[in-house]
């Protein structure tokens, strides 16, 4: 009743401000009371807030240097540009629409390159869908397959829109915590320290479970889940009958060796699981919008039935763009040459960069395995500062990483927004920055972490 | 809404129930046997896998079929929308993410573009969604609007997909048809199909949450006038109804036509939503770029579920399509723009089209809009003797046969029906014309052939 009294007023202070000369002011008021009927439907309920748009809107409001949301500021590779400008300047035919569930070129890599990864026959047709992205895939997967009451374990901390899209899906998340172990004194705190106990892990499988949500490496703490860790979630979607749904868009990106491993491709899990991977990560071509999904027919068939009540097609021309940058890679597999081996060889040394400046400021960094992102401790900071501006409610990350913009020329992102509601006052000191940048970037931000440094001095 | 969560908890014990009885302690069976019986989709898709693309596509994809099925160019785009993509994929910055709810350049333009027609101005962030299509937009509304329970008409024949995604968020879909008969000495037109205002104001009750209105329409080539737009607003204005209005084809519109927006009729802005296209504005489907206009107070909510689906957009498209639309805002009434010369290169290959179907003894519906003509294909009395499931309906049985026997492609108009109605229709089948003089040719070689066979 409320949000539609607002909405009133706020609508007839708009519709005076709008409205054109001749427009009758009767007409104006007739149209602003004419809704009545809820609005909108129940599935958005609890949904509707969204932080990037915040923290976004304030980064861009300000000079900063801006690590916060996780998109590279380098071009794409060389081949991977020349091939989209193939694809636009190729065959007029790629202007209209393709096959509903992936052009059959890209298809066709698709399964042969990611066949060869996961040890498995993989049929471009039935196991194989091309999504807008891999969130169109994590999207496509959970209306596909949780339903109304369903339980979908999460692993905190975890990318923002697991939990929304298992709500939207009528599902219930079930939140289990990755928890870091203490470190010795003066040693850094390491993504791979921070572990599931296995027990607590069973107990959140019940029979009500019908997926668990998996992500690595992991965004946004960095975490490369080991073959060890991989085998235990394996054996326990086994034994409950549980899908699991692997989100490992950071798949090239592991660092220090780490090895990334599909849990696809352990005994028994190709069968129960959704493998989604992303172009846009891939190619640092985030603005393509290019993901896919993976796995067996009996899930992918109800991928393709979703796909067809959505979106049905994805865009052509940047699918063969996909498709040929994919055939380039699979030519250099392992090789010097690689894009996926030369980007995390870069990023590697981009991570080592930040690890170091971001320490002369009393910024803790926890050093990830892989994937675009750290997090760092702002403990010292909240004991130092505690009563940032800010909200009643609003956890200290979030103060923290205000303040930071405001006075500091410096985004990141309050990694309270990864956990659940109830675990975000554990979890409030740390802040996640990207260090997918150019070369100049991490030189600014050692411009801005010096002078913060100066501030500190007495 | 009491009874929707009733019907919630019983099933959620009857799938509470299924589970117990599958459990494979009670029935000892091994690992993958208890999969196969776990592992089901959400009921949301339940009876949405079927679909009259997947099948007929596959059909027409025989490089030696003239394909006149799918809705589908095979003419090229205009130079300067190439180009502009050309250019574009050169700019780094461009192959990173966008704006969620549109690239700013792009919904500027559109902004700019639709004032003209509205009589308010657009305030491109809040009262414009840019989509993977206009189907995602048709998506994007029904998911943020539409509630399970909710009564959405949907008027016959209608775009395929209207009812499975009503069906897919727990609403009931209601079902009206348009109706005609030829009259002796008059060209059977689009305009002759009308709904019986009568019949119209019945379908509308307290639950109804939406109509879906199409136009110009697929596939008749209905362009809806004045008088019946405004039946139909005066009823979503009385029950208090949003209205979801599918215009893609809204520059495809012939000669003593005009195209109305529904949203600018008195009381109408406020609860209609309207859906463009990229694809249909400028023959570029590839590009999966489509958007809704209407107020904020229903935008927001196809922006939350975009946010939760697809979340953004791919950014070099939309910023070409932006240039491209910058090209054709500025010269609007230039026959050069392509939202005049396009109307104009296909009146004439409608024209075509209709000559070539009435020349093999059909009465085809002359469309006043859009790039499809239906035709009554009984009057052949084809030979279907040889094609297997006679379940199927007519037109899908004449499709097949003709795909195969004259190497020629259309679409069964049953499919564009609900189950009870298929009869209704099912002698139709429609053919697309937005297709190059070859493939006219083509198909007036295969036309005239079987023209000689029948004499």
């Amino acid at each position: 009743m409320f949000r539609n009294v607002t909405a009133i007023h706020l609508h007839l202070a708009g519709v005076f401000q709008r409205k054109k000369a001749g427009t009758s002011l009767a007409r104006c008021l007739h149209q602003t009371f004419a809704m009545a009927k809820r609005l909108p439907a129940r599935r958005l309920d609890g949904i509707d807030h969204n932080p990037w748009v915040e923290f976004g809107k304030m980064a861009s409001e300000y000079d900063v240097v801006n690590l916060g949301q996780g998109f590279p500021d380098f071009p794409p590779p060389d081949f991977a540009v020349q091939a989209f400008q193939l694809a636009l300047s190729g065959d007029f035919m790629l202007n209209q629409y393709t096959r509903a569930f992936g052009y059959p070129p890209l298809t066709k890599i698709l399964a042969s390159f990611f066949g060869k990864l996961l040890e498995q026959e993989i049929d471009p047709l039935k196991n194989v869908l091309v999504t807008v992205g891999a969130y169109g895939a994590l999207f496509t997967a959970f209306q596909a397959l949780v339903d109304e009451g369903d339980e979908v374990i999460i692993i905190e901390p975890f990318f923002d829109c697991y939990e929304p899209m298992t709500l939207m899906a009528g599902g219930h998340p079930v939140f289990v915590t990755l928890k870091p172990s203490p470190t010795g004194d003066g040693e850094l705190d390491s993504a791979g320290n921070w572990r599931l106990d296995p027990t607590e892990l069973a107990s959140k499988f019940t029979s009500r479970t019908k997926a668990l949500i998996l992500n690595t490496p992991n965004n946004p703490l960095g975490k490369v889940f080991s073959k060890a860790e991989l085998e235990l979630v394996a054996s326990l979607c086994q034994q409950h009958d549980v899908i699991c749904i692997s989100d490992e868009v950071y798949q090239w990106l592991v660092y220090d060796g780490h090895q990334h491993v599909s849990i696809a491709s352990l005994p028994g899990m190709w069968e129960r699981t959704l493998t989604i991977g992303s172009a846009g990560k891939s190619f640092s071509a985030t603005g393509w919008k290019v993901g896919w999904a993976l796995g067996p027919d009996r899930l992918m068939k109800h991928l393709r039935t979703v796909q067809q009540n959505t979106v049905y097609h994805c865009p052509t021309q940047g699918q063969a763009a996909v498709a040929q940058s994919l055939q380039h890679e699979q030519l250099h597999f392992g090789q010097p040459s690689s894009y996926f081996v030369q980007l995390p060889r870069a990023m590697w040394r981009s991570r080592d960069h930040m690890v170091r400046s971001l320490q002369s400021v009393g910024l803790r960094p926890v050093v990830p395995q892989g994937s675009y992102f750290l997090i760092a401790d702002i403990s010292d900071f909240k004991s130092k500062m505690p009563d940032l501006p800010g909200d009643v409610d609003e956890p200290y990350d979030k103060r923290f990483v205000k303040w930071m913009i405001r006075n500091k020329g410096l985004a990141g992102i309050p990694v309270s927004v990864f956990y659940s509601w109830p675990h975000q006052k554990h979890f409030d000191h740390y802040v996640r920055f990207c260090f997918v940048k150019d070369e100049s970037t991490l030189q600014a931000l050692d411009e801005k972490l010096q002078k913060w440094k100066d501030e500190l001095r007495p | 809404m009491f009874l929707a969560q009733r019907r919630l908890c019983f099933l959620d014990s009857r799938a509470k129930f299924l589970k117990t009885i599958y459990s494979s302690k009670i029935l000892g069976l091994p690992t993958s046997a208890k999969m196969s019986l776990k592992i089901i989709n959400a009921k949301r898709i339940e009876g949405l896998d079927s679909n009259v693309w997947t099948e007929f596509t596959k059909l027409a994809a025989d490089p030696s079929v003239v394909n006149l099925g799918q809705g589908l160019p095979d003419i090229s785009p205009p130079i300067y929308v190439k180009e502009k993509l050309s250019e574009i994929a050169a700019i780094d910055s461009l192959n990173q993410y966008t704006r969620g709810f549109g690239h700013p350049s792009l919904v500027k333009a559109l902004a700019c573009l639709y004032e003209k027609f509205y009589q308010n101005q657009i305030n491109p962030n809040k009262e414009i969604l840019v989509t993977v299509g206009a189907y995602g937009s048709l998506f994007n509304a029904i998911e943020g609007l539409i509630d399970e329970g909710d009564e959405v008409i949907i008027i016959m024949p209608f775009y395929d997909c209207y009812e499975p995604m009503v069906r897919m968020a727990g609403a009931t879909p209601v079902f009206i048809p348009l109706r005609s008969k030829p009259v002796d000495g008059k060209k059977w037109s689009s305009s002759d199909w009308t709904l019986d205002p009568q019949e119209l104001a019945s379908k509308f009750n307290s639950k109804t949450k939406a109509i879906i209105l199409n136009t110009p329409h697929n596939p008749i080539g209905k362009v809806y006038n004045k008088e019946e737009l405004q039946i139909i607003a005066d009823l979503c204005i009385k029950y208090d109804t949003l209205c979801i209005s599918d215009e893609v084809y809204e520059w495809l519109v012939y000669t003593g036509n005009k195209h109305l927006k529904i949203a600018t009729f008195p009381g109408m802005w406020e609860r209609t939503i309207t859906i463009g296209s990229a694809g249909k504005t400028f023959s570029v489907t590839g590009w999966k770029l489509g958007w809704s206009i209407g107020p904020n107070h229903l935008i927001k909510h196809l922006q939350t579920v975009q946010q939760n689906t697809i979340y953004t957009c791919a950014t070099p498209l939309q910023e070409a399509l932006a240039q491209a639309f910058w090209i054709d805002i500025k010269r609007m009434d230039d026959p050069e723009c392509y939202f005049n010369s396009l109307p104009k290169e296909l009146e004439v290959k409608r024209d075509r089209m209709i000559h070539l179907l009435e020349s093999l003894g059909l009465k085809p519906i002359v469309p006043d809009g859009g790039y499809f003509i239906i035709a009554d294909v009984s009057l052949l009395d084809a030979d279907l003797s040889d094609m297997k499931d006679s379940n199927e309906p007519y037109d899908y049985k004449f499709v097949k046969w003709m795909t195969k026997n004259k190497k020629l492609s259309a679409i069964p108009v049953s499919a564009f029906c609900n189950a009870e109605t298929k009869l209704q229709f099912e002698k139709f089948v429609r053919f697309c014309f937005i297709k190059k003089d070859s493939t006219l040719d083509a198909a007036e070689e295969i036309i005239k052939a079987w023209t000689r066979q029948k004499s």
